[in-house]
């Protein structure tokens, strides 16, 4: 621990600390408004930078010059390096990956506070102990859930659920082992060593836990994992004996938590079952999928029909999903919607709370593109007006737009709420092969009779689409 | 249970309590650069890693200790840029009037 600091100077330190939970706050208050959310993450940083004033009087730079300058230049040159270089497309990747460090160094910070107790020499207080193995455990599933969010969203690594049997039985037994090892490591019993197997059986339930979720809950579990991290950095707080890491950790944990929450709820399914849930399963066994024509139910279109039925329509909705993530069309969206308006073409985006693979993804995309805020509507708000829309577009988008999920209830995702665009007047779908979604199940809406699908890259299709609208 | 104990777990349940309620506020426009914004947030660990990494003789040896500042400090930087940069788009647009936001 720090050397030793005279009374006076702890007071200015906790000062110091106490000013930086409030910045965090302020900052988190301002983020209510896309006006003030710039201020509000500007005065986050200063309390950030303020509490690492505060800590460097409380360090021994003789000794460890080189570590500091090392580990915090390197880190800072690597993170604004890549948050600089990343595209706004592969943002919940990062996010992620920024998520897993933290949760990782949550836990190495209380390995070295564990050691420096020494508990297999000095008797520690039981609550000293519980703090350091939640701190320990929180973090370390953090890190390697984070990890293995990373690799899926990345690609570097299947998408879809990885499921095998038992593996409910397999986790179960896992965190048992967590249970068991972190109660002898507070009971003092072995403590090292359990403390280790503890730390161990952590980081493998971190990736075991996030193998079996699909690319579609994703939102869920980017939420989950934020809300870890937070809490790993809490525990750390009390480990230390720390306010501002106790205060910040709450403030994340109590957000992550919140949006884990809300995207369930967008779900309509409990935490538990995105967790353990019915979405893997369907997957495995979903190879007899119709290959492109081979139902000939599905109306295929062209880029004319499509730009003529845009061109001459009054209402017409948007409905963008991961898709137009991949293809990076959200910049070609954005023109083809100006060269609507400029017919004089309503247009409107129809956002459901998770499309996309994090919170508000599609948001973020579709700002980047300069689409006003305004004229992004949530899924109650379009709702209603599908059955006087012309057109409804869908870009990428797959179950958020499932019918089945509002009239088959032996679909595994029947309950869930989704953005009714069966009810418009047309649907055209922008896809580039029949291939089911990330749930792996069949859409019925591209079966419909008034639905069309004009099949390629989404960015390829919409920059056709442009051109083929200019030309009317 | 020491009274120090009881004093940081007040702490703790009260600035949940801030947290729900501050981030309740957060329109779903901006609920990815919130994400982004607590995830640089809990950075603040960087402060813990510090405390443990820079000392005469670090616990974790000079190794660990590299790492542990290393991610931490990545996790602080990385991002606070991450959501400068996406809160910038939304700031470009003058175009939209106040309602938008909240929801």
């Amino acid at each position: 621990m720090p050397a030793e600091i005279t009374g006076a100077n702890q007071i200015a330190i906790d000062a110091a600390y106490l000013v930086t939970g409030i910045a965090f706050i302020l900052g988190l208050r301002f983020l209510s408004n896309p006006k003030t959310a710039r201020l509000g993450n500007t005065i986050s940083m200063a309390g950030m930078a303020l509490a690492l004033i505060a800590t460097g009087f409380q360090l021994d730079f003789g000794a460890a010059w080189w570590i500091l300058a090392v580990g915090l230049g390197g880190g800072a040159a690597v993170g604004i390096y890549s948050a600089r270089a990343v595209k706004m497309t592969a943002m919940p990747q990062m996010v992620a990956l920024f998520n897993g460090a933290g949760g990782g160094a949550a836990a190495m910070v209380a390995t070295a506070e564990f050691l420096r107790e020494n508990p297999g020499l000095n008797p520690v207080s039981w609550d000293q102990s519980l703090a350091v193995v939640l701190s320990t455990i929180i973090g370390a599933i953090s890190f390697t859930g984070s990890i293995v969010a990373f690799l899926k969203l990345q690609e570097l690594m299947t998408g879809r659920p990885i499921t095998y049997p038992a593996q409910q039985v397999v986790n179960g037994a896992i965190a048992l082992a967590i249970v068991v090892a972190a109660g002898m490591t507070i009971a003092n019993v072995d403590a090292v060593p359990a403390y280790f197997v503890a730390l161990a059986a952590a980081a493998l339930l971190g990736i075991l836990f996030v193998l079996p979720i699909g690319g579609a809950d994703m939102p869920v579990i980017i939420s989950l994992l934020n809300s870890f991290t937070g809490l790993a950095a809490a525990m750390t707080g009390f480990v230390l004996g720390n306010n501002v890491l106790i205060i910040s950790g709450a403030l994340v944990g109590a957000s992550g938590t919140l949006l884990t929450m809300l995207m369930s709820k967008a779900m309509n399914r409990s935490i538990a079952n995105v967790l353990f849930g019915a979405f893997g399963k369907v997957s495995t066994d979903a190879g007899p999928t119709q290959g492109s024509g081979g139902s000939g139910t599905v109306r295929e279109a062209t880029v004319d029909d499509v730009a003529t039925m845009l061109a001459y329509a009054k209402h017409v909705v948007i409905v963008p999903g991961y898709g137009m993530a991949v293809a990076q069309a959200q910049h070609s969206v954005r023109e083809l919607a100006d060269q609507l308006e400029k017919k004089g073409v309503e247009v409107k985006y129809a956002i459901h709370p998770v499309a996309g693979r994090m919170p508000g993804h599609m948001n973020v995309l579709l700002a980047e593109a300069n689409v006003p805020y305004p004229a992004l509507c949530d899924m109650e708000d379009i709702n209603p007006e599908f059955p006087r829309t012309d057109v409804a577009l869908v870009i990428g988008a797959n179950d958020v737009t499932n019918p089945a999920a509002r009239n088959v209830p032996s679909s595994p995702i029947y309950g869930m709420p989704i953005l009714d665009v069966d009810k418009a007047h047309n649907v055209v779908v922008l896809k580039r092969s029949m291939k089911p979604g990330f749930a792996g199940i069949d859409n019925p809406l591209y079966e419909l009779p008034n639905t069309m699908m004009l099949f390629g890259d989404a960015k390829a299709s919409i920059d056709n689409l442009i051109g083929a609208v200019k030309a009317l | 249970m020491s009274a120090h104990l009881l004093a940081e777990l007040t702490v703790f349940v009260l600035a949940v309590f801030v947290g729900f309620e501050v981030i309740s506020k957060v329109p779903t426009t901006l609920h990815t650069p919130l994400m982004s914004a607590t995830n640089a947030i809990h950075g603040i660990v960087l402060v813990g890693a510090l405390l443990v990494a820079i000392v005469a003789a670090p616990k974790l040896g000079p190794a660990l200790s590299v790492i542990v500042v290393f991610l931490a400090s990545l996790n602080v930087f990385g991002g606070y840029v991450v959501t400068q940069r996406m809160l910038a788009m939304f700031k470009t647009r003058a175009s939209g009037p106040r309602d938008g936001a909240k929801r």
